[in-house]
């Protein structure tokens, strides 16, 4: 068996370090927006739940190596699949349920 | 061992620059496996959250959202798995290195932030239902503590299976099993990191506003 380390050469420390300084600045944008940013409830939503979507980027492509696969990466059509499912579940769900409140 | 020495491809350079534990059809196959239980497991929540997001504002004569979160609170909390997550990563690097005590290492960090998070939300928990907010008071209550239990449920096994993990690591050294078997946590616990950061936005900064 082949025992010499095999490690490409992306698999520095050089990228969790950087996912580690931009998850940590992403946190304090987030509560810096809520807390002390002038924008209205609806603008300051907005911002955090992009900031959310691009610290899950640091997460799945700097920690994760969401790409790395011997083959086709066939996880990623699933992980595809599996945001189709959460997206339909929560916003359908937040809508649908929107009319019973209104109904209140 | 032997079968995996067989299963081994043989002149493939595409192959063979990936790391160990990838070096076995049934490596590969076991963390396809695992990114299918994350996709199943990333569905669970997204009921929990669902549930939360249409709940979040029906306090009934319990407290609102924003009385009982602390802010300094669940900001430490994030800052501590955000960081676990980070030794997590160089856990899995310094296992492509073969450097076994630094692997093991960075796995007990990440286990010790893992058991910090879990002892600070414990806390909260416990702050929270001397104070009345306790699950039955109204149905964002339930939201709630279903929602963010679920998830300290999923961190405080995953200490357990790291623990495991550990042992073997000490015992058969770094092998293509146990390789696997470290990719494997630490993908379950960058999992968790991205999960809370949700509950940290939706749960803790935008149920915080009202």
């Amino acid at each position: 068996m082949d025992v010499t380390p095999q490690t490409h050469p992306e698999h520095g420390l050089r990228l969790p370090i950087i996912g580690f300084v931009l998850s940590i600045l992403l946190t304090v944008a987030a509560l810096w927006v809520t807390y002390h940013s002038h924008l209205n409830s609806a603008g300051i939503v907005t911002a955090i739940l992009c900031l959310a979507v691009v610290q899950i980027a640091v997460q799945l492509f700097l920690f994760m190596h969401v790409l790395e696969s011997d083959d086709v990466p066939w996880h990623v059509l699933l992980l595809g699949l599996g945001l189709i499912l959460v997206v339909a579940i929560v916003a359908g769900s937040i809508w649908i349920m929107t009319f019973h409140t209104e109904a209140y | 061992m032997a079968t995996l020495e067989h299963s081994l491809p043989q002149g493939e350079a595409k192959v063979r620059q990936l790391p160990m534990e990838y070096s076995s059809d049934e490596g590969r196959l076991r963390i396809f496996g695992f990114w299918t239980f994350l996709v199943t497991d990333m569905i669970l929540f997204s009921c929990l959250f669902a549930t939360y997001a249409v709940l979040d504002k029906h306090i009934a004569l319990g407290p609102r959202p924003s009385a009982i979160f602390d802010v300094t609170g669940f900001s430490v909390e994030t800052m501590i798995l955000l960081t676990s997550s980070f030794t997590s990563a160089v856990a899995t690097f310094a296992m492509r290195r073969r450097e076994k005590s630094t692997l093991v290492v960075w796995m007990i960090i990440t286990m010790l932030l893992g058991a910090a998070f879990i002892g600070l939300e414990a806390s909260e928990f416990l702050k929270d239902v001397h104070a009345g907010a306790t699950m039955e008071a109204s149905a964002f209550l339930s939201a709630f503590f279903t929602l963010v239990g679920t998830h300290g449920l999923h961190v405080s096994f995953g200490i357990i299976w790291m623990t495991c993990v550990v042992i073997q690591i000490l015992q058969r050294g770094i092998t293509p099993i146990t390789s696997r078997k470290v990719f494997i946590t630490g993908l379950y616990w960058h999992f968790l990191d991205v999960v809370w950061v949700f509950l940290f936005t939706v749960v803790y900064l935008i149920g915080g506003m009202y």
